[in-house]
């Protein structure tokens, strides 16, 4: 038999009907997740085509994306930032209802970011197929899933069938040799990498990531990193399940127990790539050079080491990113002053990214002027975090402690900054008026946020965690 | 769908790289549960000026750009979301064809779902469409070809599947369901192994 890449494995299990010149793959989806932004008109759709559920058991709902961050008011009403956001989240409430969906919905003690509760709850699986219209969807590929996002059409072609009508995309190794510096994190290591690709160097590939730095990297780190690929225009984002996976996964509440839990895992051992197994490119990263790495345009890609200088603009495009930033060609970011620190997102809202970012702050307090808000994945996250004593790090410090959903990374709860304000940002996006109408937003990773939170200026956090030491 | 065969339009340039899909429709408008009304959306921060008026900066409001249903835009059109609210906004804008040398994955197939054509052309074809806005272009879907006011012709390739949908208005929701045999099959198999 042929040596194949883990994506061919994945992608070969899961063919229903096989592509032909004329016709794409017919492709079986094993989990599809479903938020409140994307799914109403694919309901609407299945309603007036009298179409039902094919596997509504397949099928995960939750609240994120319009869901306010700040507690209930005193009336138990919810501070929704408008009602078409509420009747969003009403309408994704009645949907689950009407079709038979779970929802870990308001009274859930799981509901969060739907890219952290699938795999908190073990929905995630080695060698499944997930879909989400989401496009951080490939955050799941961390555990060796073809994970991708869909658009509301193909949510309503799973929701009816189960499947997809795919081509198969193209192969693409990033081997991350080496080891990544002490305080130098996974964002700061996929930040470096989409810099070094482009912010469409993936575009027609699923990457997989792998080598030494990726096979050291937590769950919570490889999730990081592979929620990012489509950042860099890679549909989906793959590292090969090992020990650290198994791990993470076992107990959880969907994965399967006692015997079959071990049947699962002798399965899971074999998706990785075979030796010879050929990718249609290959990129080469060395994981000991990349620093604390920032942006300093408005598209991922756009990504330097903070210490770096800004690159000059070689184009009008480029141009008028600098401007829209701020950013001078020649300077570093290092030392910009900052307005909004967001800590949060599906790339960086789980416990270990709380603690990197505690970690920095214990005992200090944010720049007077700054305003910081910690918005956790999820209640799991929240509880863990809670019971650890890092909300009580944050608020002492000064920054917000809230209630987990998207929040500031897509602004469309109410959680947003002023035209001009500069925010350091945990998020995956920084394309002009993503946090606001003007805002200028910095990605970086939860570290380089607590650090330039307390400076009041992009800090590098290495020089706080030495200090700690 | 209807069926798109062929498309007349004056083209309007967009000449910006990496237009993502903020830029296209800005996430606070995501609220909606509708297909319907997002045109007037489209491009909303790059359009309007803060007191609502149209900023005469934005390339689409010139009167010359006005009506032109052909888009060439800048490399790596529709990079970000998955957000199917893209597409929508753009037709409903008035825009049928975005033509590009590189289209971000997701957004190419919201759109041609959609009977957006999202079209990949050759880099030196992109660079001279890019330099002379406001040309008369007849998208041919079934030929494949772009022909120019002087007779001349850009050829490019669509998926097939994708062009047989648009060509036959097929609803590829229909296609799928016609596979339900196969997809209980390998359900059957799958619960077996």
């Amino acid at each position: 038999m042929t040596s194949r890449t883990l994506f061919e494995k994945v992608w070969d299990a899961h063919v229903v009907v096989a592509e032909t010149a004329d016709t794409p793959a017919v492709i079986y989806v094993d989990l599809h997740l479903v938020h409140e932004v994307t799914s109403p008109q694919a309901f609407s759709e299945l309603r007036e085509r009298g179409l039902k559920l094919r596997r509504p058991d397949r099928m995960l709902a939750t609240l994120d994306h319009s869901t306010p961050t700040l507690p209930t008011n005193a009336d138990g009403s919810r501070p929704y930032a408008n009602a078409e956001a509420q009747a969003q989240v009403a309408q994704l409430e009645a949907n689950c209802r009407e079709f038979g969906v779970e929802l870990h919905g308001w009274d859930s003690a799981d509901r969060g970011i739907v890219h952290v509760i699938g795999p908190e709850l073990g929905a995630t699986q080695p060698g499944m197929t997930i879909v989400c219209g989401d496009s951080h969807t490939s955050t799941h590929g961390a555990f060796g899933a073809l994970a991708f996002g869909i658009g509301t059409t193909e949510v309503g072609h799973v929701m009816a069938t189960q499947c997809l009508l795919q081509r198969r995309p193209k192969t693409m190794a990033i081997h991350v040799d080496g080891q990544l510096p002490p305080g130098v994190g996974a964002k700061d290591l996929i930040l470096h990498i989409i810099g070094t690709i482009g912010v469409d160097g993936g575009t027609g590939y699923v990457l997989e990531y792998r080598g030494a730095a990726i096979e050291a990297l937590s769950m919570d780190e490889r999730m990081t990193v592979c929620n990012m690929s489509i950042e860099a225009g890679a549909r989906a984002g793959l590292i090969a399940p090992d020990e650290t996976t198994f791990a993470w996964l076992k107990g959880r509440p969907r994965v399967p127990q006692g015997a079959a839990w071990d049947a699962a895992v002798t399965r899971w051992r074999a998706l990785r790539s075979d030796d010879g197994a050929r990718y249609d490119r290959e990129v080469r990263i060395d994981a000991g050079a990349v620093k604390p790495t920032v942006t300093y345009g408005t598209h991922p890609g756009m990504a330097i080491a903070m210490d770096a200088p800004v690159p000059a603009a070689t184009n009008a495009q480029e141009r008028r990113a600098l401007d829209y930033m701020q950013s001078t060609p020649g300077q570093p970011m290092q030392g910009t002053p900052v307005d909004v620190v967001f800590v949060g997102s599906c790339t960086n809202s789980r416990l270990s990214d709380l603690r990197e970012a505690a970690r920095v702050l214990h005992g200090r307090r944010i720049a007077q002027g700054v305003r910081m808000l910690v918005v956790p994945g999820s209640e799991a996250v929240r509880r863990d975090a809670e019971r650890e004593g890092l909300h009580h790090v944050f608020t002492a410090a000064g920054a917000e402690w809230r209630v987990p959903g998207c929040s500031m990374c897509i602004a469309m709860n109410g959680d947003l900054a002023q035209p001009g304000q500069l925010v350091v940002s945990t998020s995956n996006r920084n394309f002009e008026g993503r946090q606001g109408k003007g805002a200028r937003t910095v990605l970086a990773s939860p570290a380089t946020a607590a650090a330039s939170a307390i400076a009041g200026r992009i800090a590098d956090p290495r020089e706080y965690l030495v200090e700690a030491a | 769908m209807k069926p798109v065969i062929r498309l007349h339009s004056r083209t309007a340039v967009l000449a910006d790289e990496n237009i993502d899909t903020d830029r296209i429709i800005p996430a606070r408008f995501l609220t909606t549960t509708t297909r319907e009304g997002l045109g007037q959306l489209c491009f909303h921060d790059w359009r309007y000026q803060t007191d609502g008026s149209d900023n005469p900066a934005f390339p689409l409001n010139r009167p010359e750009a006005r009506g032109c249903s052909i888009l060439i835009a800048g490399r790596n059109f529709g990079c970000g979301s998955s957000r199917e609210h893209a597409p929508w906004a753009l037709l409903d804008y008035g825009i049928r064809a975005v033509l590009c040398s590189e289209i971000a994955d997701i957004f190419r197939g919201n759109a041609l779902k959609n009977g957006l054509l999202a079209i990949v052309i050759d880099e030196l074809e992109h660079r001279w469409l890019l330099r002379h806005p406001g040309i008369e272009l007849a998208i041919d879907v079934r030929e494949q070809y772009i022909a120019l006011p002087d007779g001349g012709r850009i050829p490019f390739r669509l998926e097939p599947f994708a062009r047989h949908c648009l060509l036959n208005g097929v609803d590829q929701l229909g296609y799928l369901l016609q596979h339900a045999d196969a997809i209980t099959h390998y359900e059957h198999q799958e619960q077996a192994a």
